[in-house]
């Protein structure tokens, strides 16, 4: 059994339907590429799977370890492993970084039945895993994303990944918005997390990220379901074909 | 001839006018202090209590919110404990049941940078301070405080001053009364001062508090008044400050609400001289059916101010929240600088915000502007905490205590500050 299985996922959004029936296993210590044109209902997916409000399944299931998470709430998947990297990570101002970060991983292992991590140790954590992602002290030390600019932002959904250690991490378009220099940054910060524990999702609509984030399996979604999977020279295929061949399959 | 037509008298208005002809002769105060009784209740009398067509009053009315009138406190006990603010370093000065009460404070008087006077021995004393003659006389609440103040203190702060001064009204009767405590702070050119007010009281009585602090500042002073309701919540409490600030000086005023069952904080401040910076703020945590009114006027009747407005409140239950702000430039005020935000946080859909900014410019070279906002969490913002791990009621209490902190960083004194934020995590802790 696959580690994510997402059985005949049907999702409408606002009285709009998006997924269409979404099947997709992924396996333990792989990655997966999750690709499609605008509007495939990519962002969707990823949404649905963290638990965001306004999603309404109207068929299937989402199984993580085998077990449905559909009725639980967005901290109780997070304390199970989900993670979901934003497209568009909000500022929260007023919550400093360090704070939220400790707040979040101490709540997930409270939830988990683990001690609360200590203070020397989880400053090592961060400090070192932020000056690999190029983020400064003095960015930790200020609210949440507020003043970053979407490159920092992108690195700090990073650190976040790497602090909680999922078990499921869903990367939601991170490398829109990203430079090359940045999109190297991130995606060595994805690889260190590359472990046979880990399950990761990579959403994109290009390829380009794939050439640094190698995927074990690539899925193509369309119209609300995947009508193709392969292996990563999928990705270099749609490269040079683009979608359309895609878009009349689905329908 | 002076008979106005007006409607019936409500019970309180009945018990008030009966109170002050039962008291006239008992309250203290000689004879310029009776004359200002005798008048200011003569003019409460012919407007009665303040109602919702009388437009500075307009979400706070008096007259159906005020049912009855309490009898005046009878004096508190000669010792007893201020228990708020005990952690802060302050001269503490007790105004027990509307008097002050040498054996609840404990004020250093060797602090030869400040003078403490009984209020009525200042009045007969002090020939060059009027009583009363401070922005906000005007108002219906300040008369009757002036009609029927029980007591309070007159301190004079001069330049060698140094410790912060914490004037703590307490109410600890046995069972519900009013008191009419009148502070007078006069702080004189060059000085320096941290003046915290706070208001205590029993949870379970109705009491009643009617609070005047007349704030004189001089020029090149610099004073941070820091007020702090954490009345019961049954209490009924009006406090009005009427502060006078003079040139190229300093003034930071912070208004905290967590107690009371109707609370109203008037706040009239005039700038009288060149080239003073002020900072006015204020936060509020309401729930249930507390009922809290934050009403401020700021007159620049002299140019070359900034001045900075900036209130936030927190809205549980069937909580009601006020914000009136008026900003007021004299003709000859040029320059000033002028900004008013008011941002109420609603967590219950029965909870109810108002907001009225007012401005009233008179002169053509400044720089005046208001915003208002109120609205619940957002959504995306917990969900972002939510997908983290944190739990729905503690993303909640981060984002609340983030919105509402934002407004608690303006305090300069680091131990208030943290008391304050301390006492907003409290509240939190509280929801559940």
């Amino acid at each position: 059994m696959a580690f994510l299985e997402v059985k005949n996922l049907h999702v409408e959004v606002e009285d709009k339907k998006i997924l269409n029936g979404l099947t997709l296993s992924v396996e333990k210590g792989q990655v997966a590429a999750i690709m499609g044109p605008n509007g495939s209902g990519k962002s969707t997916l990823a949404y649905v799977l963290a638990g965001k409000d306004n999603y309404k399944v109207t068929e299937g299931d989402v199984l993580l370890n085998g077990e449905s998470i559909l009725e639980m709430a967005p901290d109780e998947r997070a304390a199970r492993g989900v993670f979901l990297a934003f497209q568009y990570p909000v500022e929260v101002p007023g919550v400093a970084t360090m704070t939220f970060l400790r707040t979040a991983l101490n709540a997930q292992r409270k939830k988990r039945g683990e001690p609360e991590v200590s203070t020397p140790e989880f400053m090592k954590l961060v400090r070192d895993t932020a000056s690999r992602l190029g983020i400064s002290q003095e960015m930790l030390r200020r609210a949440v994303n507020v003043g970053f600019s979407g490159g920092e932002k992108k690195r700090n959904e990073i650190l976040q990944m790497a602090v909680l250690q999922p078990e499921l991490a869903v990367l939601d378009e991170t490398d829109s918005g990203l430079d090359i220099d940045a999109l190297k940054i991130v995606a060595d910060g994805v690889n260190r997390l590359r472990s046979p524990a880990r399950s990761i999702v990579v959403i994109t609509h290009y390829q380009r990220l794939l050439n640094y984030i190698v995927p074990d399996v690539v899925h193509v979604l369309a119209k609300g379901r995947v009508v193709k999977s392969g292996g990563k020279e999928l990705a270099l295929e749609l490269e040079a074909k683009g979608y359309t061949q895609f878009q009349g399959e689905a329908a | 001839m002076n008979a106005e037509v007006r409607a019936i008298k409500t019970p309180a208005e009945q018990a008030l006018s009966a109170a002050f002809a039962a008291a006239r002769g008992k309250l203290p105060g000689s004879g310029v202090v009776t004359a200002l009784r005798d008048e200011a209740f003569h003019r409460f009398d012919a407007h009665g209590l303040p109602h919702r067509r009388v437009e500075e009053w307009k979400y706070t009315d008096l007259r159906a919110l005020m049912r009855e009138a309490k009898p005046l406190a009878e004096p508190a006990a000669r010792t007893g404990v201020v228990t708020g603010l005990a952690d802060v370093e302050a001269g503490r000065v007790a105004i027990v049941n509307g008097r002050y009460e040498p054996g609840w404070s404990n004020f250093n008087a060797s602090d030869a940078g400040i003078t403490l006077s009984e209020l009525f021995a200042f009045a007969a004393e002090e020939k060059t301070y009027r009583l009363g003659d401070v922005p906000g006389k005007d108002d219906i609440a300040f008369w009757l405080n002036t009609a029927f103040m029980t007591g309070g203190v007159a301190l004079r702060v001069k330049k060698n001053a140094r410790q912060p001064v914490h004037i703590a009204h307490v109410f600890a009767g046995n069972s519900a009364a009013a008191m009419y405590p009148r502070c007078v702070v006069i702080v004189e050119p060059g000085a320096q001062l941290t003046l915290i007010e706070s208001f205590e009281g029993p949870a379970s009585l109705d009491y009643q508090v009617n609070s005047v602090l007349e704030l004189v500042i001089g020029d090149q002073a610099r004073v941070d008044h820091i007020k702090i309701g954490s009345d019961g919540e049954a209490a009924l409490r009006l406090s009005t400050l009427g502060v006078t600030v003079g040139a190229k000086s300093a003034y930071n005023d912070f208004v905290f609400t967590t107690g009371g069952g109707i609370v109203r904080n008037q706040t009239f401040v005039r700038f009288s001289g060149e080239g003073t910076d002020a900072s006015i703020g204020g936060a509020t945590l309401a729930r249930n059916r507390q009922h809290v009114d934050n009403t401020l006027v700021i007159e620049h009747a002299a140019g070359g101010c900034t001045s900075r407005e900036r209130f936030r409140s927190v809205l549980d239950g069937q909580s009601h929240g006020i914000f009136q702000g008026k900003i007021i430039v004299n003709p000859h005020a040029q320059k000033t600088d002028a900004k008013m935000a008011s941002h109420a946080l609603l967590l219950s859909d029965e909870a109810e915000a108002d907001n009225k900014p007012e401005l009233e410019i008179f002169a053509d070279d400044v720089q005046c502007g208001h915003g208002a906002t109120a609205g619940a969490l957002d959504s995306a913002l917990k969900f972002y905490l939510m997908s983290r791990g944190i739990p729905e009621k503690q993303a909640e209490a981060l984002l609340i205590q983030a919105f509402i902190g934002e407004a608690i960083e303006e305090i300069a004194h680091e131990g208030i500050r943290e008391a304050i934020m301390q006492s907003a995590i409290n509240w939190l802790g509280a929801r559940g």
